[in-house]
C-alpha cells in the first residue's frame, strides 16, 4: 500500500512545524547569574545554538569575585513562546543561578561601549571631531591622519554615529555587547 | 590535615562510589582509567561487568537503572572510550534515565596538546548530559562524584559525566563524604500553585470527555506516583492511555486501560485524545511521536500538564494549566483536594463518553490477518506475551516494528518492567539493556523483543552475556528487512525500497554455537509456543530466531503530520474496508 503522497509534500509534518506565530517576535535582554566556572559559556553558547535560539548581543564578565558569579547578558529575539523557552531551558542549567527578563521586568538601562577608527584628511577629520563632541564621544587616540574615538551609550546611539562617521573615513569598529541592569533601587 | 588522611584520585572515586551505595559498574579499561581499574581490582564491594563496547556499557547501565530505580553507573577510558559513550549519554538524556559516566582523561598538563587518545570529553559530552565536569584537583574529585549522583538522580533524570585526568587519579587528596557537600547547587521544586490546582478539579469535576494520558515522568517519580494515579483512575473512572515510556504505569489489565496512543497507538487511544474535553497529561512532554499534526491535535481539551521539568511546559503544545513538579507530590495534592471537595466526576457524561470509546474499541485497531503457513510478527508477539506473562518478566527492546508490536500486544502491570529507547530511537539498546537489566535481576526472565538489524548493532555482547552467565534471551523478529523504514518507504516513499534490507545476515543458531549457547530458529506457526517455551526454561542465554513475515507493516499509524483522528487502521484492501468514518484512509 502506497499513500501516494506528491513527493515533497510534507507541510504539515511534525518535521516541518514552522511557529505560526513569526510575527510576535520581541527581542528580549536576558540578565543570566552562573557560576564562573570554566565552560559555563559554552554551555550557555551552545544551548542557544543546539536548539536553535537567536543571540543578537552577547556581553560577560565576573561580577562577584567572592561568590565565583558572572553575569551573561543576551540579547536574543523570539516569539513569547520561544522566549519562555529559552529562560527554562537556561534555568535548567546546573551553574546557572538566576534567569531574569529585563524587557518583562520592567525598564532597564542598557548600554554598549563601542571604539571607532576614523581616518581622514581635512574637513572630514574636522566634522567627524564635531559630531564626536555632539555624541560625547572621547578621542582616546589619534595620529596626524586618525581619530580612535571611545563612545557609550544605547545601541541606537551607537548605530547612528557609527553611520554618520560612514562617509568620514570609518575605518574599524570594535563594540561590547549590552550590557544592562534593571532601573531603580531593586536588585533583579 | 596530616599526608596521612590524604588517598588517591582512584581510591576517592571507588570510595565515592561505594559511599553513594553503588554496587554494579559496567566498563572498558584503557590507559587514561587504569589507576582507577587498579583500585577496582583491590576492593570487593563493587561489582564491574565487563562489556564489549562502551556504547553498550552505557545502556546497560540505562537498563539497570530503569528497571530499578537507582542511578547506573559507567566507566570509559579517555578518547575512543568517552567517545563510545556519546550515544548512551544522548540516549538517556531523552529518556530521563539517571546515569554516571566516570571517563578517564589524558593527564591535565597534556590536555590541548592532542594526547594520545585525548578527546574534548567535556566539549563533546556538554549538549548530551544534564551537566558534565571536568576535575583537575584531586582534592574537589569526591565532591564532584558525589554531585554528579545528586544532579543525575534529582529532579528530571538524566546523564552526567566526570571527566578524571589521569595524573588527577594518582595524585593524593583528601576524600569529601557524601552527605557533607553542599547540596545548594539542586534546584529547588515551586511550590504548588494552589489556585491552579482548584482550577483544575474544577474542572474534572465538570468534565465531559476526559483522559489521562500518563508518561515516563510518572516511572520516575517512583511507586508512590504510580500508586496515585491508579487510585486516581480507579476513583475518577476516567480512561486512560500511556505514551511508550510510561507503559506499565498503569496496569495493562486495568479496566479504564486503552493501550498506548501516539504514532502506533491504538485507535480508542487516540480517538479519546482527539475527541477529548479535559486532558491530564501526567509525566508526558507531548512529544511529535504523540502529539501528530500540532495544530489538530486535541482541538476541544482543556489541557492540564503535571511535570517536573518547566522546559517541558507549553514547548510543543500549549496548555491551560501546568502543574510544576514532580509527579508523586502533585497527583497526591489533587486527589487530597478533590476527595475534600467530595469526589465529584459528572457521571452521566462519563458514561456516554464510555460508550463512544468502547465503540472505538470495537474496531479492533490492533487485529491482523493470522496466517497458518507463515509467522506473522504480531503473532509472534503475541504468543511470547502470553507464554511469558505470569512470569517474574523485564522486557527491552530495540526500534523498530517489532519495538511497536512489543509495545501493542505485550501487557505490562507493574513500572519498571519495560525498557526501550523512546526519544531516541536506538538501534543497539535492548541487547545491552537486557544485560543490565539481568544483571540488577538475577533470578527474573530478561527478554530483549528485537529485529534483525537492530540487534547486531551491539551482537558482540554476546561475549558479556556469556562471560556472566546472563540468561537473556534475544528474542528477534527476524523479517530479513529494515522493517520500519521498508514501512516508510512502502507508504510514503512510492515503494522505492532504498537499502532497507538485512543481506548478508548470519546463521543467528550458528552464532548462538560459536559463543557456546543455545540457539533455536523457529519457522512455522504451529512450532512456535514449543520453541518459545524451549527458550523460556532453557537456563542459558537463548538467541531466538523467529523468521517472520518480511513485508508485514505496523498498524494502527499515524502518518507523520497526520491528525489523530486521520489514522491508517490496516491495508488498504477491499475486505478490509474501514467503517468509522473518523478512521480517514489517506
Ligand atoms: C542507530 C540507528 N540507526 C538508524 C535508525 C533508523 N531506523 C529506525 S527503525 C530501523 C530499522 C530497524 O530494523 P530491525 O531492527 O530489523 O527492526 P524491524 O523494524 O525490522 O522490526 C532503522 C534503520 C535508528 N533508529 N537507529
Ligand atoms: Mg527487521
Amino acid at each position: 500500500m502506497s499513500l501516494k503522497l506528491k513527493k515533497g509534500v510534507n507541510k504539515q509534518s511534525a518535521y516541518n512545524l514552522r511557529d505560526p506565530n513569526l510575527d510576535y517576535e520581541a527581542a528580549h535582554t536576558l540578565s543570566i547569574i552562573v557560576d564562573n566556572e570554566s565552560g559555563v559559556l559554552a554551555r550557555v553558547i551552545g544551548l542557544f545554538s543546539g536548539r536553535g535560539y537567536n543571540i543578537d548581543s552577547l556581553t560577560v564578565a565576573e561580577v562577584d569575585p567572592n561568590g565565583h558569579r558572572s553575569r551573561i547578558t543576551i540579547v536574543t529575539t523570539g516569539t513569547p513562546k520561544v522566549v519562555n523557552q529559552i529562560k527554562a531551558q537556561l534555568n535548567r542549567m546546573v551553574p546557572v543561578h538566576e534567569v531574569i527578563d529585563l524587557t518583562l521586568k520592567g525598564k532597564a538601562v542598557q548600554r554598549e561601549l563601542a571604539i571607532f577608527k576614523v581616518v581622514g584628511n581635512g574637513n572630514q577629520r574636522v566634522e567627524s571631531l564635531r559630531l564626536a563632541d555632539v555624541f560625547r564621544a572621547k578621542v582616546v587616540d589619534s595620529t596626524l591622519k586618525s581619530f580612535t574615538f571611545e563612545l557609550t551609550g544605547t545601541s541606537d546611539k551607537i548605530n547612528a554615529f557609527a553611520e554618520l562617521m560612514g562617509p568620514l573615513g570609518l575605518k574599524e569598529i570594535a563594540r561590547t555587547g549590552i550590557v544592562a541592569l534593571l532601573r531603580g533601587d531593586n536588585s533583579s | 590535615m596530616t599526608h596521612s588522611n590524604k588517598i588517591t584520585g582512584a581510591e576517592i572515586v571507588i570510595k565515592a562510589l561505594i559511599d553513594q551505595g553503588v554496587d554494579t559498574v559496567f566498563g572498558y579499561p584503557g590507559g587514561a582509567i587504569l589507576p582507577i581499574y587498579d583500585e577496582l581490582f583491590q576492593q570487593k564491594k563493587i561489582k564491574h561487568i565487563l562489556v564489549r563496547h562502551e556504547q553498550a556499557a552505557t545502556h546497560a547501565a540505562e537498563g539497570y537503572a530503569r528497571s530499578t530505580g537507582k542511578i547506573g553507573v559507567v566507566f570509559v577510558t579517555s578518547g575512543p572510550g568517552a567517545t563510545n559513550s556519546v550515544t548512551g549519554l544522548t540516549d538517556a538524556l531523552m529518556d530521563s534515565v539517571p546515569i554516571v559516566v566516570i571517563s578517564g582523561q589524558v593527564p591535565t598538563f597534556m590536555i590541548g596538546n592532542d594526547a594520545f587518545q585525548e578527546a574534548d570529553t567535556v566539549g563533546i559530552t556538554r549538549p548530551c548530559t544534564k551537566h558534565n565536569w571536568l576535575v583537575k584537583d584531586t582534592n574537589k574529585l569526591a565532591e564532584t562524584i558525589h554531585k554528579a549522583f545528586e544532579v543525575a538522580g534529582s529532579g528530571r533524570p538524566g546523564p552526567v559525566l566526570v571527566d578524571v585526568p589521569k595524573d588527577v587519579q594518582f595524585a593524593s587528596g583528601h576524600y569529601t563524604k557524601k552527605n557533607a557537600i553542599d547540596t545548594g547547587f539542586l534546584k529547588n521544586e515551586p511550590p504548588i500553585d494552589l489556585k491552579m490546582l482548584d482550577e483544575v478539579i474544577d474542572r474534572l469535576e465538570h468534565a465531559e470527555r476526559p483522559i489521562i494520558y500518563s508518561g515516563g515522568g510518572v516511572i520516575n517519580s517512583g511507586q508512590s506516583a504510580v500508586h496515585s494515579l491508579r487510585n486516581l483512575v480507579a476513583g475518577t473512572d476516567f480512561p486512560i492511555t500511556s505514551t511508550l515510556m510510561g507503559l506499565g504505569s498503569y496496569p495493562a489489565s486495568g479496566k479504564n486501560w486503552l493501550g498506548m496512543l501516539g504514532m502506533h497507538g491504538t485507535y480508542e487511544a487516540n480517538m479519546s485524545m482527539h475527541g477529548c474535553d479535559f486532558m491530564l497529561c501526567v509525566g508526558a512532554r507531548f512529544d511529535d511521536r504523540i502529539t501528530g499534526r500540532i495544530d489538530a491535535f486535541s482541538p476541544d481539551s482543556y489541557k492540564v500538564h503535571i511535570d517536573i521539568d518547566p522546559s517541558s511546559v507549553n514547548k510543543n503544545i500549549t496548555v491551560e494549566a501546568p502543574l510544576i513538579g514532580d509527579v508523586s507530590n502533585i497527583l497526591n495534592s489533587l486527589t487530597k483536594r478533590w476527595k475534600e471537595r467530595g469526589s465529584k466526576v459528572n457521571q452521566k457524561k462519563l458514561s456516554t463518553w464510555w460508550k463512544s470509546i468502547n465503540d472505538w474499541k470495537g474496531v479492533k485497531s490492533l487485529s491482523y490477518e493470522n496466517s497458518s503457513n507463515v509467522i506473522k510478527p504480531q503473532y509472534a508477539v503475541e504468543r511470547l506475551e502470553e507464554l511469558t506473562k505470569s512470569y517474574n518478566r523485564f522486557v527491552s527492546t530495540e526500534v523498530g516494528q517489532h519495538q511497536m508490536w512489543a509495545a501493542q500486544f505485550m501487557g505490562f502491570e507493574e513500572p519498571n518492567r519495560w525498557m526501550t529507547s523512546g526519544g531516541l530511537g536506538t538501534m543497539g539498546y535492548g541487547f545491552p539493556a537486557s544485560i543490565g537489566i539481568q544483571i540488577a535481576h538475577p533470578k527474573s526472565l530478561v527478554i530483549n523483543v528485537a529485529g534483525e538489524a537492530s540487534w547486531l548493532m551491539n551482537m558482540q555482547e554476546l561475549g558479556t552475556a556469556v562471560q556472566y552467565r546472563l540468561p537473556v534471551k534475544q528474542f528477534i523478529l527476524n523479517n530479513e528487512r529494515l522493517g520500519m523504514v521498508r514501512q516508510w518507504q512502502e507508504l510514503l516513499h512510492g515503494e522505492r525500497y532504498s537499502h532497507s534490507w538485512s543481506d548478508a545476515l548470519p546463521d543467528f543458531v550458528k552464532l548462538a554455537e560459536a559463543y557456546g549457547i543455545k540457539g533455536i530458529r523457529c519457522v512455522s506457526p504451529d512450532k512456535l509456543d514449543d520453541s518459545i517455551r524451549e527458550m523460556v526454561e532453557y537456563p542459558g542465554p537463548v538467541i531466538f530466531d523467529c523468521l517472520v513475515e518480511k513485508h508485514e507493516n505496523c498498524f494502527p499509524m499515524i502518518p507523520s503530520g497526520k491528525a489523530h483522528n486521520e489514522m491508517i487502521l490496516g491495508e488498504q484492501t477491499d475486505e478490509n474496508t474501514i467503517s468509522d468514518d473518523g478512521a480517514v484512509l489517506v
